[in-house]
């Protein structure tokens, strides 16, 4: 998580995605989450300290603490950066402030001996196993759709497209591969929690995962989400193992491993402290389990209105392509005119504003504002949108009768989108 | 034990932040590589080729004039301009390389053009054309200014350059920005041929910084921004709810408007179907790629609705005054007509041909979601 920090600093990233924009794409009930200009840098160091501090378990109660505000701070930012596997560290952060990860190997546990312990309760690991498994069982769950299984949507527009690797470039203008792809994908994530979980079949289910993640991340720019998930793996091996991945550790830097192996077990100091920890987590993992099905309460295609699409673990599952011209009219005099939305947006955000409706009534409350305080007393804004997903031609987006100041977040989508006119099948 | 996680993960970031992507070339039934030959080879430097030309004989009938101001040369020089300019909206698009560092384009073609500001470094002397603040006065637009609209009649804007106070510097303005077209264009062109054309051709992979993505990109910007928007839809009034007759580009040569406008949408569509510059003759394209890839949408070859499309706007675009500046104060309507017809296309390209290339449109990692 510390590379992924530096990663995001060296490339610039945190200069052209928090700095230069004008206008940021916030989430519901988080608006008040903004960048702080210069000062944002601040953040990306407080967070790339305490990710120093949790690794090498130094004051690990409050670097964890720290990490995960500082991390999911920057992340609620600017929801244009959305990334499921950045939802992912925010919410495993979450769930190890209330983990002992200090009560071994680490510079707590070797200056407060009372600390030490060699064993720590299993259900602290099932914790996070837990919810590894749910990450993955729910990608597998939502890539048993039409678009998915039956035309290998969308990564038949995506393969053909990765022409120059060596070997796979040919085998991906195939649509056999596809095909073999998108049932192989959806399999794998279905399959891997419980081969991970099962003792015999840990070994083998561990080489797919390290395959699997390796081509993924050869194929698509989706950053440290395949290392972060080969390394979460780790989790689900013996205590041997790690002892001797550790016991190398040790003797690269000298560290005297020994004095951990204590062969006590660790105890929560207080019993409160372990009940609001089991009664913490519960509530978490009831949530992870109900939230990815929220979906089922919005009416209309949940690829078309991504309205519940968050948060699901829907991982590389669309192919969205928008284009979105925003009109203003001045109701007092009829006046009317196109938004330049480079003038507002980036790139990267204009393309992200497209696809995503919540974004593009975000985006046309915004210019609400822009021009009222450019004198338009009361503008009407309404967009004329098109957008095409998984293949299919492009089709008209938002309802372009609509006047969008007249719509906010708390209104079904479906409402104000033109309905979509084909029909997915699946979860 | 969760430190474990830690640690491992490090290794495994300081392993992957070391690999390269791969970019290796190998056999494909479409050789997307003959697209970007084709490109490079029969458009982008022909093209480039023929405008380093007409910069040169801009250059030369600055100087004539500068020599013998008067209406022979004047005509000559504005010949000289047109052609040159002519030529320019085919290379105008191929903002990459080292035309990129030098911003090629908004030194040679920002409209309007500040008039104050040319008359200002007129005066004023010591004007150093290369700062970035002085790109609003100069290139086409400023000689356009001053070869017709410093007055009424010729005969009037011949004294500037003979009997007025400061002919001198008048003359020496517009050497100037012939010699800096000129100059900047011998620039562009020595990059093509020499190095940067290998460059381009070789750089093949998939990421937004391959060759392809990056021309795919920065071709339809140019479309959307500079054709649909720069020509046609500003000077509308599309995105300011009032005409603005004089942001049309050549605007004070009055009748020129037009011909530039249809110049660089044969630009466009022949580089969409890449045909050779200055001939009939086709090679690897976009269209062919589409076709390719069997893109269809609602029946329809997704190229030939690009393509109808394109034949629809020049269709509509006849139409229209050959000074558009009289065309948004007498029928607007007509001029918005045309826009509607660049705007489909808008549509077809960028989300369409987008989504069936998966072009990438920047350099930040998505998950498509």
């Amino acid at each position: 998580m510390l590379i992924s920090i530096v990663r995001f600093a060296a490339y610039g990233w945190i200069h052209k995605l928090y700095i230069e924009p004008d206008f940021f794409f916030s989430y519901q009930w988080f608006e008040w989450v903004q960048p702080l200009g210069s000062w944002t840098y601040l953040i990306f160091i407080i967070c790339g300290l305490s990710a120093i501090f949790v690794s090498l378990g130094l004051k690990y109660r409050l670097a964890i603490i720290t990490f995960f505000l500082s991390f999911t701070y920057i992340e609620l930012m600017d929801k244009t950066t959305y990334l499921n596997h950045y939802y992912f560290i925010s919410i495993l952060s979450f769930l190890m402030i209330f983990l002992p990860a200090n009560a071994y190997f680490s510079m707590d546990a070797a200056n407060d001996s009372r600390l030490r312990a060699e064993r720590i309760p299993a259900w602290t690991l099932d914790a996070v196993k837990l919810l590894i498994c749910i990450v993955y069982f729910y990608a597998g769950l939502a890539k048993l759709n039409s678009d998915w299984l039956i035309q290998s949507m969308p990564l038949a527009i995506w393969l053909p497209s990765k022409y120059s690797l060596p070997i796979l470039g040919d085998l991906f203008q195939q649509s056999w591969t596809h095909v073999a792809f998108s049932w192989g994908g959806a399999i794998y994530d279905l399959m891997i929690p419980f081969l991970l979980l099962i003792r015999r079949t840990r070994i083998f289910a561990f080489v797919l995962v390290v395959i699997f993640h390796v081509l993924t991340r050869v194929l698509f720019p989706i950053g440290m989400f395949p290392y972060i998930m080969i390394a979460s793996a780790l989790i689900f091996f013996d205590a041997n193992i790690h002892n001797k991945i550790l016991a190398q550790l040790s003797r690269w830097f000298n560290i005297a491993k020994h004095r951990y192996d204590n062969g006590e077990v660790y105890s929560f100091p207080k019993k409160w402290l372990k009940q609001s920890a089991l009664t913490v987590l519960t509530i978490f993992f009831l949530l992870q389990v109900a939230l990815p099905f929220r979906y089922v309460l919005y009416p209309g295609e949940l690829f078309w209105t991504e309205e519940g699409y968050r948060f699901s673990w829907r991982v590389m599952l669309m192919e969205k392509t928008g284009y979105t011209n925003f009109k203003v009219v001045d109701s007092e005099t009829g006046r009317q005119f196109y938004v330049d939305n480079t003038e507002f947006l980036t790139r990267f955000q204009e393309k992200q504003m497209s696809t995503q409706p919540d974004f593009i009534i975000e985006y046309a409350h915004f210019l609400e504002n822009h021009y009222k305080q450019q004198g338009i007393k009361n503008p009407e804004i309404y967009v004329d949108s098109y957008v095409a997903l998984n293949g299919r031609g492009s089709q008209p987006f938002v309802n372009p009768d609509i006047d969008l100041t007249t719509i906010d977040q708390s209104q079904y989508r479906q409402t104000w989108l033109m309905p979509f006119n084909d029909e997915i099948k699946g979860l | 034990m969760k430190k474990l996680i830690y640690l491992s993960l490090s290794l495994f970031l300081l392993w992957s932040c070391t690999d390269s992507s791969t970019s290796g070339l190998n056999e494909d039934e479409f050789e997307r590589e003959a697209i970007l030959v084709n490109w490079a080879d029969n458009i982008i430097i022909p093209s480039l080729n023929n405008f380093e030309t007409t910069t040169g004989s801009l250059k030369a009938t600055s100087e004539a004039f500068a020599d013998a101001p008067n209406q022979q040369s004047l005509d000559n020089l504005r010949d000289a301009w047109l052609e040159s300019y002519k030529a320019w909206q085919h290379v105008s698009m191929f903002e990459m390389g080292v035309a990129m560092d030098l911003r090629y384009r908004d030194n040679m073609n920002i409209y309007p053009t500040d008039t104050e500001e040319i008359v200002e470094n007129i005066q004023g002397g010591g004007y150093n054309l290369e700062l970035p603040s002085l790109v609003n006065s100069q290139g086409f637009p400023a000689l356009d200014f001053l070869l017709f609209g410093l007055a009424e009649n010729d005969a009037v804007l011949l004294e500037y350059y003979t009997t007025n106070e400061n002919a001198e510097s008048y003359k020496q303005y517009v050497v100037d920005l012939a010699e800096r077209i000129d100059s900047l264009t011998n620039v562009v062109h020595t990059d093509w041929t020499s190095g940067y054309r290998d460059e381009f051709v070789s750089n093949l992979g998939n990421g937004a910084n391959s060759s392809l993505d990056m021309m795919v990109n920065d071709y339809i910007f140019y479309y959307e921004k500079n054709l649909r928007a720069g020509k046609i839809g500003i000077p509308a009034g599309v995105f300011s709810g009032s005409a603005l007759d004089s942001h049309v580009e050549g605007y004070y040569s009055d009748i020129y408007s037009k011909d530039l406008f249809l110049e660089s949408l044969d630009a466009v569509q022949n580089f969409f179907n890449g045909t050779h510059y200055g001939s009939e003759t086709t090679g690897e394209s976009l269209n062919s790629y589409l076709n390719y890839l069997d893109t269809t949408k609602d029946g329809t070859a997704l190229s030939d609705l690009i393509n109808g499309q394109f034949e629809e706007a020049r269709l509509r675009a006849e139409e229209l005054n050959n000074d558009l500046s009289t065309q948004v104060e007498t029928d607007n309507a007509k001029m918005l007509s045309a826009y509607d017809a660049l705007q489909l296309n808008v549509v077809y390209m960028k989300v369409d041909m987008l989504q069936a290339l998966n072009i990438n449109v920047d350099y930040v990692d998505a998950d498509g979601d």
